[in-house]
This record gives C-alpha cells, sequence and structure tokens, in this order.
C-alpha cells in the first residue's frame, strides 16, 4: 500500500469518525452523569433530517445546524422527562426515542418535500464546505508531513474540527471544573451530591442537554457535511457504534476519540476494500462491519480490561423524605 | 404510595397508555394534512373489514406474538432482552436450515424439526449474551445489541457467500420443497367450509403461536422454574437466599427466550416466504418490545396487543398504499407505545394512584 491510499483511507478515517465521537461524547456526558442513553442514534437522525431540511428551506446552513441541535434538545427532554422526572427505566426510553425518531422523521420529510421520505440535495452553499487552513498549498510538495498537513489536517468542514476540539473540551469540563466533578459524582452517588445541597435533578437534565447538543452536532454533521440531504435511516447503526465506542473507551474521554478513531478507520477500511484478501485468507466485508460490536462485546466481558459503568448509571434517584 | 386494584393495573393503564398515544398519532395525521377518523376507518376496514385482511394482520400477529412472548419471558427474570430481533433472524438461519438439508416426507414432520431447529439456533444466539451476563456482569441490554448487528452481518455473510444457490444475484436461498409448504389458513379452513381468502400469507403456525403462549403461561405460573424466574425479578437477593442460583436463572430465562424469539422463523421464513432472505425480520423483534410491555408480562396480553399490532401493521399497509400517510406511521405509534407502556409509565400510574387514594378516603369517612 503507498501513502496515497494510506491518506485517502486516514482521510476517510477522519471523516467517519467524526459522527461517532460526537455522538460518544455526547453519551458520554450522559452516562457520566448515571443517565444510560441507547437513544443516541434517534437523536442523531432528528437531528440530521432537521438540519437538512432547514437548510435545504432557507438556504442557511448555520440555521440548519440549529435547528439540528433543536430537534435533538427536544428528544433529549423526552428522555430527560421519562428517565429524571417520571423515574421510567431509561433503556425503554432511549429505545422508544430510536423508533420516534426512524418514524417521524420520514414522516415530516414526506409531508414536507414528497420524495419519499428525504430531503432535496443541498446544494453547495447550503453545506458546511472544507476549510483550507492556512499554508495548506504551500506545504504541499513536502515529502510525508506536507501531504499529511494538507490533506489530513486541512480541508474538513467545521464541525470535523469542533468534534476533535470537544475531546479537551469534554476532558476539561470534566476533569477541571465543578460542574465536572458534580456531574461525575452524581453518577457515582446521587445521595452524596443531594446531601451536599446539590439538585440531582438539575445536574442530570444539564448533562442530558450537553448529550443532546453533540448528537445535535453530530447528526448535522451526516447530513449537511458527510452527505449532501436526508435519507432514511441515514444514520445506519453509527448511534450504537458509538454506544460501543463509549464502553470501548471505558467512559473516558481521551479515550473515546481512539476508539472512534479506531472504528472510523474500520468503517472506512470496509468502505474501500469488499473483502480483504490476505492470501490464504480472506476477510469478508461482513467481518469488518461486525468487528466494532464483537470488540465491544469482547471489552464488556472483561477479558481486556474491564469496562466498569458509573455505578449509579441506569437507575432513578428517589430523594428520601 | 397506597396500591392500586389489580384490574387497573392490567387493563386501565395500557389502556389509557394506548389512548394517548392514539391521541398523540392522530394529530400526527391532522399534522400532514389527512383526516384521522379517515385513517382509523381505513385501517380497520383494510385489516379487519375482510379475510384477507384479517390474514395478513394474523400472519404479523404471529410474528409479534414470539417476539412478544420472548421479551415477557426474560421481564419476569428482570432481564431486558432487545435481542429480539437478532435471535429471530439467526432462528430464521435454523428454520431454513432445517428444510433445505433434510427431504423431510410431509409438511408436519417438518414443521416440528423446523421448530426445533429455530427455537435452538435462536437460543444459541442469546446463549452467549446470557453467559456473559451471569458470569461476567456484562450488561445484557447493550451486548444483545451487539449481537443483532452481529447476527446481521453474519446472516448478510451466509446468504452471499454461502448458501445462495449458484448463478442467483439475489442474496437469498433457494426456495424450500413442494412437500413442506405450509397449509395457510385459508387451506385448514376450506374442509369446515369457511372461505378465507387465499392471498395472505396467515398459516398453520399461528397455531403454534396460541401454543406457545399457552406453554409460557405454564412455564411462568405453573411449574418450578417459573416460580424460580418470577422470584429472582422480583428480588434478587431473596431468591439467592432461598437457594435460587443467579446464574441458572439468567442462562435458562434467555434461553427459553431466544428460542421462543428464534421459533418466529416457522412463520415468516417457511410459512411466508418458502426461503430465508436478507431482513426476513422486518423489525418484528423490536416490535415485540411494544407487544410485551402492552401485554403486562401475561401471554394472554402478549396475544391481544400482538393481534393490535398486527392490526396496526396491515392497516399502516393500506395507509400507504391509499392515502399520502407513509407506513411510517407504525413506527411512530409503535414508538408511544413504548414511550407511554413502558418509559412514562409513572406518567399515567401516578395520577391514577391519587385518583384511587382519593376515593378509598371518601369511602373510608
Amino acid at each position: 500500500m503507498d501513502l496515497a491510499s494510506i491518506l485517502q483511507i486516514l482521510e476517510s478515517t477522519i471523516r467517519l469518525s467524526t459522527p461517532l465521537l460526537l455522538a460518544c461524547l455526547a453519551g458520554l456526558f450522559s452516562e457520566r452523569a448515571g443517565i444510560f442513553d441507547i437513544g443516541l442514534e434517534g437523536k442523531m437522525l432528528a437531528a440530521a433530517f432537521f438540519s437538512a431540511a432547514v437548510a435545504s428551506m432557507t438556504g442557511s446552513v448555520w440555521l440548519g445546524l440549529l435547528a439540528g441541535i433543536a430537534a435533538s434538545l427536544v428528544l433529549s427532554g423526552l428522555h430527560g422527562l421519562a428517565s429524571i422526572t417520571f423515574r421510567g427505566d431509561q433503556l425503554i426510553s432511549g429505545v422508544a426515542i430510536n423508533f420516534l425518531a426512524a418514524g417521524m422523521t420520514v414522516l415530516i420529510a414526506q409531508d414536507w418535500f414528497r420524495q419519499g421520505g428525504r430531503t432535496p440535495s443541498l446544494p453547495s452553499d447550503a453545506r458546511f464546505n472544507p476549510i483550507t487552513l492556512p499554508f495548506a498549498d504551500r506545504v504541499a510538495d513536502v515529502p510525508v508531513l506536507g501531504p499529511v498537513y494538507s490533506d489530513l489536517m486541512s480541508g474538513n468542514s467545521i464541525l470535523v474540527y469542533v468534534a476533535f476540539l470537544a475531546v479537551p473540551a469534554t476532558w476539561w469540563v470534566l476533569y477541571r471544573t465543578r460542574f465536572g466533578l458534580r456531574l461525575r459524582a452524581v453518577g457515582e452517588n446521587p445521595a452524596a451530591v443531594d446531601t451536599a445541597g446539590v439538585s440531582v435533578v438539575a445536574l442530570r437534565y444539564a448533562a442530558v442537554g450537553i448529550c443532546g447538543v453533540l448528537c445535535g452536532i453530530a447528526g448535522a454533521y451526516l447530513a449537511t457535511s458527510l452527505q449532501a440531504g436526508f435519507v432514511k435511516d441515514m444514520t445506519a447503526g453509527r448511534g450504537y457504534i458509538a454506544l460501543a465506542a463509549l464502553i470501548f473507551a471505558k467512559w473516558r474521554p481521551w479515550y473515546a476519540l481512539w476508539s472512534c478513531l479506531l472504528f472510523g478507520v474500520l468503517q472506512a477500511v470496509a468502505l474501500r476494500y469488499q473483502n480483504i484478501d490476505l492470501g490464504s485468507l480472506v476477510i469478508p466485508v461482513q467481518f469488518m462491519d461486525a468487528l466494532p460490536y464483537i470488540l465491544t462485546v469482547v471489552i464488556l466481558a472483561g477479558f481486556v480490561g474491564k469496562a466498569i459503568p458509573p455505578r449509579a448509571g441506569g437507575q432513578p434517584y428517589v430523594k428520601e423524605r | 404510595m397506597e396500591k392500586m386494584p389489580a384490574w387497573a393495573d392490567v387493563v386501565l393503564i395500557p389502556l389509557i397508555s394506548l389512548i394517548l398515544a392514539a391521541a398523540i398519532s392522530a394529530l400526527v395525521i391532522l399534522f400532514i394534512g389527512e383526516s384521522p377518523a379517515e385513517a382509523l376507518n381505513l385501517m380497520v376496514t383494510g385489516a379487519l373489514g375482510s379475510t384477507y385482511g384479517w390474514g395478513y394482520t394474523l400472519y404479523y400477529a404471529t410474528n409479534f406474538i414470539f417476539t412478544g412472548l420472548a421479551v415477557t419471558v426474560a421481564f419476569h427474570a428482570r432481564l431486558f432482552n432487545i435481542g429480539g430481533e437478532g435471535q429471530a433472524m439467526i432462528g430464521g438461519l435454523g428454520v431454513a436450515v432445517a428444510c433445505l438439508y433434510v427431504p423431510w416426507p410431509h409438511w408436519s414432520l417438518a414443521l416440528v424439526a423446523a421448530c426445533i431447529s429455530g427455537a435452538v439456533f435462536g437460543a444459541a444466539w442469546a446463549a452467549i449474551p446470557a453467559w456473559l451476563q451471569a458470569k461476567r456482569g456484562s450488561h445484557i441490554v447493550i451486548t444483545t445489541i451487539m449481537f443483532n448487528f452481529i447476527a446481521a452481518a453474519v446472516l448478510n455473510y451466509l446468504l452471499v457467500n454461502v448458501m445462495r444457490p449458484t448463478g442467483s444475484m439475489d442474496p437469498a436461498t433457494e426456495r424450500f420443497a413442494e412437500t413442506i409448504h405450509l397449509p395457510t389458513l385459508h387451506e385448514l379452513l376450506a374442509p369446515f367450509s369457511i372461505a378465507f381468502s387465499k392471498a395472505p400469507p396467515a398459516n398453520v403456525s399461528f397455531l403454534v403461536a396460541i401454543l406457545a403462549c399457552v406453554a409460557v403461561w405454564a412455564l411462568i405460573w405453573r411449574t418450578r422454574l417459573g416460580y424460580e424466574i418470577r422470584a429472582f425479578g422480583h428480588t434478587e437477593t431473596g431468591a439467592v437466599y432461598a437457594g435460587i442460583s443467579p446464574v441458572k436463572i439468567i442462562v435458562v430465562t434467555m434461553l427459553i427466550s431466544g428460542g421462543l424469539a428464534g421459533l418466529m422463523g416457522i412463520n415468516n421464513v417457511m410459512g411466508e416466504a418458502e426461503r430465508l432472505v436478507l431482513n426476513a425480520t422486518e423489525g418484528a423483534g423490536f416490535i415485540g418490545i411494544a407487544v410485551a410491555l402492552m401485554g403486562r408480562g401475561h401471554p394472554a396480553g402478549v396475544f391481544l396487543s400482538a393481534i393490535l399490532f398486527g392490526f396496526l401493521y396491515q392497516g399502516g399497509a393500506e395507509l400507504a398504499l391509499w392515502t399520502s400517510i407513509p407506513r411510517e406511521l407504525i413506527v411512530v405509534i409503535q414508538a408511544l407505545v413504548i414511550l407511554f407502556t413502558g418509559a412514562l409509565d409513572n406518567m399515567v400510574r401516578m395520577p391514577l394512584q391519587q385518583v384511587f387514594a382519593a376515593l378509598r378516603r371518601k369511602e373510608s369517612t
């Protein structure tokens, strides 16, 4: 394999990792606060549709992004209502949100655009376009480092940079701010947080809200940057891969970056090569597709390091009276 | 909080949840510029107005009975088996293997073999998540989700690379032999001179599904194992104190659950398609979640809510045919049912409990 094809795979890795990373960090905020979220998929899907729909109607991709975030936040609010206020089952709520988004996006798309449950293709000025970093053209001829800078690091859409900057930001918020300390505490021992006079409900709603914003950006990236418009079920299981990446990362931000990049590489390789021929052995493309899920099961099984979820995860908090 | 009478829990809460889901669905239909009354009318005539409609309704209901029972059995041990979809896919594979590679002389023998094979395959697919939950504490919801995706990849690989007949472009197995064609309701009812439509795929599997309901009822409420499952689901520590092994209960419950989901294959693979195709389950494994939540843990409830969802499925198909309402409306209704009966259960329950408490206070004064 030559440098050019390696670079191509890495380029597509970055593009494919971005939505995973955003959704994974979204899940990280929510689950670190003790709210399991298997509705990442649905929130991304809703955001993808509304961002593409609004971008297509107004011609402004920024309004589209806002609409996507708003749609995702509405579903987050629903999840919060079910799992925080009414202390329902967080997993069942997530399942419901996924179906709600899968159904509603097609229903509304059909009603608004009448194109079989999709939005019209977005013209280039209604999408997030690649940004060229300074000096990218000038250093392109430098061997190895030149193409790495000009092809890999430069020339991505702004949301890609947002996603990668969100990693240190998440780390800083969680481990260097008071809010982050409390957020982590509420996922481990909500009763202690409550005793300290901090509202468990408010903290959890805040975490679920941040989760909604990040999922919204992830969905908008899918529909307005990676692709040009919304198609039915376009998240294609990315929310679940993000969930897998989150477990793979053991609920930590920097590890989330690496696990999302790993799953991104897998997707990029599966996309580029159908079956990988290793001489005596052919790895079928379906194996590459299934690999993130298999790896997650292996990690969950605890054979390769133990993945311990936040202790209060999934349990509604009942205030003592 | 004071307790409600049992009938309120069994009848009133699902009914209110259903009404809420229906009301929101009606709003959605209004929003997209159609008339909810007309839509309901179309759905009822399309799904229940003819034996043709009933045939499809019962065909879908058969699928949902199996997956709904699968989720229900797991719920009794307080396990959330979200992997019914994958287990049903692999169960379908088991049914296909039983039908393709043995020259059965008669459909009844083939059906028995297909039931066993489908259930064993489905149970095997649930076995790994079950073992991981029991022994390693890996969260069964996450592992069963992952196994859904792995099942899809496995099936995709087998159909494209292994089981596809040479020369065919279609990722599907060849047709099963004519001798093992399962009798449809038309053929079953003809001897009684009942004219049932020929077209719909409802078949003898519906009767197997009813048998499965009875068997699950007997298992849960009439056997020692069922008692242990319920005890474990109620209080794990109490069950352990009573000498019930959590590992055994988790694994056995999940094997039964996966086996029930796998049984679905006799309906959609053997009864309808008569060959194994990609995505044969069409989301029925997930509808099982809604069916189980509506069914309130009882096989009779599962049966009724499976018929309801069969009606919604067939009615939704008719709607998509005659109006501008896409089929995805049923996905929305399904989501709302899961939301109200599952996640927002307390929202419905809390006000009701207050009403009943107020009534009781009135009585006592």
